[in-house]
């Protein structure tokens, strides 16, 4: 059997099909600059030589491609490329005279999106929304049946999974199935649209998008105490609903809405989540042009699904992006400047002011005691110039580099007189000249100094001090700064001036040069893209795969959607519906095509692997922070808190050893906050927690559009053995021994459905046999469930802490069905 | 609507999909045939992060010492890069003696006599030259073949490339000793590849792989239940819904088992001799702990796994170089060269590819970062030195050439990209055609570069 290959479906399109082909493998000898054997394959006229149109087999092209002769190099052409070119020679090759070169403004996903009308199909019963239409009708192109609607126990945990990241409670399960009015499942979506969780599962991805972590990233990797406002402002404002245009424009320029409101300008941090690179001799210029190019690059992969980042170096080889488009789209981000604003959370501000006196008092008598400003002064000075002479002293020219990488905005407050400086600049000065005056004395004068005693002292008096929290932010400089084309991409290379602009053959923008236009631009109606790369991401939530499998790339290199008419009839929807997520996921969750039973289909799975055609629901591993979640909500160990700082559960041995040097270290979350869920855990770029590694969460250096779904002896080590899973275990045996003590309730709990009769046999064997095992070994009994359980003998509780531990381990447990 | 008898399907899967596809659905790792015949089966690589100084350990510079004290003249700095130092830094003279060794005549440092023993075994390249002079971007172009993060590593695209014929460890192991390295774990990550490729970090104390002893109160015994329980529900569960990807978890969960006990038995030396244990310098100090994975590295390498690195931080020797160095190399000096011979003597070094490097080199001129200390050596990506062997890798040489004081390449410059296309060349793979779609592109280990360096190959 031979899979239907999706690609040959479509009738062959040049530009599609053929042209990136000839660009990538053959135009390099037989192009303009170079035409081995005199053939030049960059126009038809001059194709002619090798290409008989209507007569594929007479044609040297393809014997030479066919036999493998050609290309000479590199991976030869695959199996559909030549099935490609053999009909597009049999069709005539047809070569379009408007295209030129590899310039292509006509392909698909740059034109406008359009309203197609839901197909009719034959079997009208099976469809319950227009989408189940288009699908249908695809389906029934290929003689195939869907497949039918799975079980209300599937189908509820498929929802809760998906909308809230949460399985149900045993509870939720059996009001849904006793509920047998007519809108029964409409009122589970609705709940389930409506919890606090909804917000927490539709954030990951979107955070994943805008590569968040809680730390710089690079060598030094210091923590960002304050990161987590922006994620907590993504939960809050998704579970308002705040419509997808509002969104974008708030994270791109909310700083520059009139009377921007705090929220507005957290929201921007989006921007925020760049690595830093503290290294020392990293040159401060050149890491921040690399930064803007980076958020230019991001808003291209993330509202635009294109690879804007390749025309970094040189226009882009198949989307019509041209290094100087790169450059101006730079431009809008090239005059914004990072800034950590106060940002008091509710309740701080009294207590902080309050404590402030006493703090000051005791603060100013230490630095005194100390004779902190009199070393300060002539520091100070000599820092200034060490800048004005540098190469002079190589000790200053060091120190002066470490003020300026690990303090920001360094210069600007050595340049600000003190008087003029404020508490926070001057404070955080001071700490550190404290900590880094090291290295330009002597180490009898470090002796006499005690500094490091001080900062023992200092860093005490801040225990217990009311936290005063701020933001990361972005500001827009008072005078821009001027932008330019780099010569492949080099910052010491700048060519021509350009001004922001926003990718012309997209959509003309006007004129706007602000942020703000850029990001009302994106979300203009008449972008072609923003739209469908955002429902496409939706859909890809929801079915394990986008109706573009190529979530990432819209451009001439992804592929083409499967249902391009579906794609265009939800983005349309999406955006004259307001651009409102909840309403746009509502309609995909109550099509019966998302209801589909995920069993796999033998007749079509070996001609459609990847189920493009959705014949069926998929199986889907759940991202990693879900499992998590999974194992603490049914064990009862959840702190279902919603939002707020991050947390650091405990890490296992060995793990911190291994980065270079993480100053914060990992300060273990103590109390219930231990238990939170999944997006709250500290990413610690350089040592990212393992659990969330070994289960594919990316690593936050680059947006990530779609997650792996791997399966590793690893994973299978973390589940099993891991303390975080274990502990889940025995609150797990725990809840169950303390209900009805049945594998059955087990079951429910964890799978949301009874055990069949095999399983349930299999389950009380082990059972049976692990309370003899422990029996006859108490002490390992007592380890494995150290409390002994109301009405239950030791022997008991371990036995049933293995077979809850058995239960979290399985497929099913942490697969979405 | 459809509905399809369900219980016939588990037993059809292995017909319908065909023998290999069926086997590799189930195991990700399963051994697969390079693109041509290859000269090594295995890698050994030794990661000397931070930049180990060529100058004073395989680039023998006398001029160094007729300049010392001096700057150089601004012709000769006017378009490098540096870290710290300024152009007009004075040029430091290094106090390493330089020797010839072997037939080969190959000179080598003082400070490593072991490695120097091997010098007929060993190809050094004099003239490798990278983009980077930082830290974690030259770690990330050394090891994914690009400066930007998010990319598959060298071990990582290996195991992708050729599997394992390992069945108690996975494909690419890293061993870890002295600081950690700056690029953390991205140093042996997967990037885009799923987390199948990624390094396992094997530690030789405390546990040897995360997670891997059981939990309190779980005996060996219990373990196998809980794991037999966990197979037989699998299955229920795929012959219920057919999903080929059950059997992919169940393997999983083998290969874990496996490896529960497999590794502790990795870390038992009983069966080593005396002499081996003496040679490699386990059981003293300061050799102990880079010996322990050297050692590891040539037991994991008989049993079929593919890729191992050796991460050793840090020879990031700003100041105080002498000394410094002299540490790092009395810790890994034995250690390595009792691992070459050891390999030589059981046949294995002909099937294994040695590679010793850090992801940049350091200046001709010194740096003193206080007045009061011994000064050390900056950054210096224009320039340093590399080794190979073992594995179809021709020994006895040197290739390519350094000015007279160790600043430039004066002679056949062999960029990282070569070196990676050189490994993957020995591993029987073809770098431009070892490739992953990912955002709209083929990516490979070697970017868009890479040129097999043929000198260094036997049969090149």
């Amino acid at each position: 059997m031979t899979p239907i290959l999706f690609a040959l479906l479509a009738a062959v399109d040049f530009e599609r099909d053929i042209e990136p082909v000839l660009a990538a493998r053959c135009l390099s000898c037989h192009g303009e600059r170079t035409q081995m054997k005199g053939l030049r394959l960059d126009s038809r006229q001059a194709a002619l030589r090798v290409l008989s149109p209507g007569q594929s087999d007479k044609s040297l092209l393809l014997r030479q491609v066919a036999e493998r002769k050609m290309p000479p190099s590199g991976p030869q052409l695959t199996e559909v490329q030549l099935a490609k070119f053999r009909d597009w020679i049999a069709t005539g090759a047809v070569w379009p005279e408007s295209s030129k070169g590899i310039l292509r403004t006509n392909h698909w996903s740059f034109q406008p999106v359009k309203r197609p009308l839901p197909p009719t199909i034959r079997n009208k019963s099976g469809a319950r929304s227009p989408i189940d239409q288009f699908i249908l009708a695809r389906l029934e192109k290929e003689g195939w049946a869907p497949s039918a609607e799975a079980s209300k126990t599937t189908l509820i945990r498929r929802l809760s999974l998906d909308l809230t990241g949460l399985p149900p409670s045993p509870e939720e399960v059996v009001a849904f199935l006793a509920d047998h009015r007519p809108d029964a499942y409409e009122r589970q979506v609705d709940r389930l649209l409506a919890s606090p969780h909804f917000g927490e599962r539709w954030a990951r991805p979107w955070l994943d998008l805008a590569r968040y972590a809680d730390s710089d990233g690079y060598e030094k990797d210091y923590v960002r105490p304050h990161a987590w406002r922006w994620r907590h402002w993504v939960i809050d404002v998704i579970n308002r609903d705040m419509p997808f245009d509002q969104f974008t424009i708030e994270q791109i320029a909310g700083d520059l809405l009139p009377n921007a409101t705090p929220d507005q300008r957290i929201a921007t941090g989006f921007h925020r989540n760049t690595l830093t690179n503290r290294e020392g001799g990293v040159n401060i210029e050149q890491f921040r042009v690399e930064q803007v190019m980076d958020r230019a690059a991001t808003v291209g992969t993330v509202w635009l699904g294109l690879t804007v980042g390749c025309a970094q170096c040189h226009d882009h080889k198949f989307d019509p992006i041209s290094q100087k488009d790169f450059y101006q789209l730079t431009a809008f981000f090239n005059s914004t400047d990072e800034l950590d604003i106060d940002a008091p959370l509710p309740g701080e501000t009294g207590s902080f002011l309050a404590a402030q006196p006493e703090y000051r008092k005791n603060r100013e008598a230490l630095l005194a005691e100390y004779k902190v400003a009199q070393h300060q002064e002539p520091w100070e000075a000599r820092m200034k110039e060490a800048r004005a002479n540098p190469g002079k002293w190589t000790d200053w020219d060091h120190a002066l580099d470490a003020l300026t990488k690990y303090l920001d905005h360094s210069l600007a407050i050595l340049d600000t007189p003190p008087a003029r400086r404020t508490q926070k600049q001057t404070d955080s000065l001071t700490d550190h000249f404290i900590k880094n005056y090291v290295r330009v004395i002597s180490k009898d004068l470090q002796k006499e100094l005690k500094f490091s005693e001080l900062q023992k002292k200092l860093t005490a008096l801040r225990v217990g001090l009311p936290s005063f929290s701020e933001a990361p932010v972005m500001v827009e400089l008072a005078t821009p700064r001027p932008s330019h084309i780099l010569n492949r991409g080099d910052w010491k290379k700048p060519g021509a001036q350009v001004m922001p602009h926003v990718p012309g053959f997209l959509h003309d923008g006007g004129p706007g040069t602000s942020r703000l236009a850029l990001a009302q631009w994106l979300v203009a109606p008449e972008n072609p893209l923003t739209a469908r790369v955002a429902v496409n991401r939706t859909w890809q939530e929801l079915f394990g795969r986008g109706l573009v499998r190529t979530s990432e790339d819209f451009g001439a290199q992804g592929e083409a959607p499967s249902h391009p008419e579906l794609l265009d009839w939800l983005a349309t929807r999406f955006m004259d519906g307001g651009w409102k997520r909840k309403d746009l996921i509502r309609t995909i969750v109550l099509s019966a095509t998302y209801r589909q039973s995920s069993d796999a289909r033998p007749d079509v799975d070996s001609r459609d692997p990847d189920n493009a055609l959705l014949s069926h629901q998929s199986r889907l591993r759940l991202p990693a922070e879900l499992i998590r979640d999974s194992a603490l909500s049914v064990s009862g160990l959840l702190n279902s808190l919603v939002g707020g700082r991050s947390v650091r559960p405990p890490l296992p041995k060995g793990v911190l050893e291994l980065a270079y040097g993480i100053d914060a270290g990992w300060p273990e979350t103590k109390g219930s906050d231990r238990y939170r869920r999944g997006l709250y855990v500290h990413f610690q770029r350089t040592i990212p927690y393992p659990q969330l590694m070994n289960f594919d969460a990316p690593d936050a250096s680059l947006a990530a559009c779609k997650r792996e779904r791997s399966n590793t002896a690893l994973q299978a080590l973390n589940l099993l053995n891991d303390p975080v899973f274990v502990e889940a275990a025995q609150a797990l045996a725990g809840r169950v021994l303390s209900e009805s003590s049945t594998e059955e309730r087990l079951f429910k709990i964890c799978l949301g459905r009874a055990p069949s009769r095999r399983e349930a046999e299999f389950a009380s064997a082990f059972l049976r046999e692990q309370e003899q095992v422990f029996a006859a070994d108490p002490t390992a009994a007592l380890k494995l469930y150290p409390l002994p359980v109301q009405g239950s003998a030791p022997a008991k509780a371990a036995a049933w802490t293995a077979l809850a531990s058995v239960l979290l381990n399985l497929d099913e447990f942490i697969t979405r069905e | 609507m459809l509905n399809l008898p369900r219980r016939h399907f588990f037993n059809s899967l292995g017909g319908l999909l065909g023998g290999a596809a069926y086997a590799q659905l189930a195991d990700p790792l399963a051994a697969r045939k390079p693109h041509f015949p290859a000269t090594a089966k295995n890698v050994i690589f030794f990661f000397q992060e931070g930049g180990p100084s060529h100058l004073d350990l395989y680039d023998p510079k006398p001029a160094l010492r007729k300049w010392h004290g001096q700057p150089l003249p601004e012709s000769m700095t006017k378009d490098l890069n540096f870290v710290f130092v300024k152009p007009d830094a004075k040029v430091l003279g290094s106090e390493r003696v330089f020797r010839g060794h072997g037939q080969s005549g190959t000179e080598f440092s003082d400070y490593i006599p072991n490695i120097a023993a091997h010098a007929d075994d060993i190809c050094l390249i004099r003239s490798m030259h990278t983009e980077a002079f930082n830290h974690h971007p030259g770690q990330s172009l050394l090891f994914t073949g690009s400066t930007q993060f998010g990319r598959p590593t060298a071990g990582a695209w290996v195991s992708y490339g050729l599997g394992t014929e390992s069945q108690e460890m996975p494909a690419f192991v890293v061993l870890s000793s002295g600081k950690g390295t700056s690029g953390g774990s991205m140093n042996w990550s997967s990037g885009f590849l799923p987390s199948t490729y990624a390094g396992t970090v094997f530690r030789s104390s405390g546990e040897p792989i995360l997670y891997l002893p059981n939990p309190p109160g779980i005996s060996a015994q219990t373990q196998r239940a809980r794991l037999d329980l966990i197979r037989n529900l699998n299955q229920e569960r795929q012959t219920d819904t057919g999903d080929p990807a059950i059997a992919s978890r169940i393997h999983s969960y083998e290969l874990a088992f496996r490896m529960q006990s497999a590794a502790p038995k990795f870390l038992d030396f009983a069966g080593e001799s005396p002499k081996t244990l003496e040679a490699y310098g386990v059981n003293q100090e300061p050799t102990h702990p880079y010996a322990v994975n050297c050692l590891l590295a040539r037991r994991m390498v008989e049993r079929g796994v593919r890729f191992v690195m050796l991460a050793h931080a840090s020879w990031d020797d700003h100041q105080e170089l002498n000394k410094k160095l002299k540490k790092n190399c009395d810790i890994t000096d034995r250690p390595i060269g009792a691992l070459i011979r050891d390999l030589k003597e059981r046949g294995l070094l002909d099937s294994t590819l040695l590679v010793w490097a850090g992801e940049f080199g350091r200046t001709p001129m010194g740096q003193l970062e206080r007045i009061d200390e011994d000064p050390g050596r900056d950054h210096h990506p224009n320039c340093f030195s590399i080794w190979a062997a073992g594995g179809g890798i021709k020994g006895g040489q040197v290739i390519g050439k350094t000015d007279e004081l160790g600043l430039q390449i004066a002679e056949n410059p062999i960029h990282i990209h070569d070196l990676q296309a050189t490994m993957l060349n020995c591993l029987g793979l073809d770098h431009t055609r070892l490739t992953r779609r990912h955002m709209g592109r083929d990516f490979r280990l070697t970017d868009v570069g890479g040129k097999v360096i043929s000198q260094a190959l036997l049969n090149g």
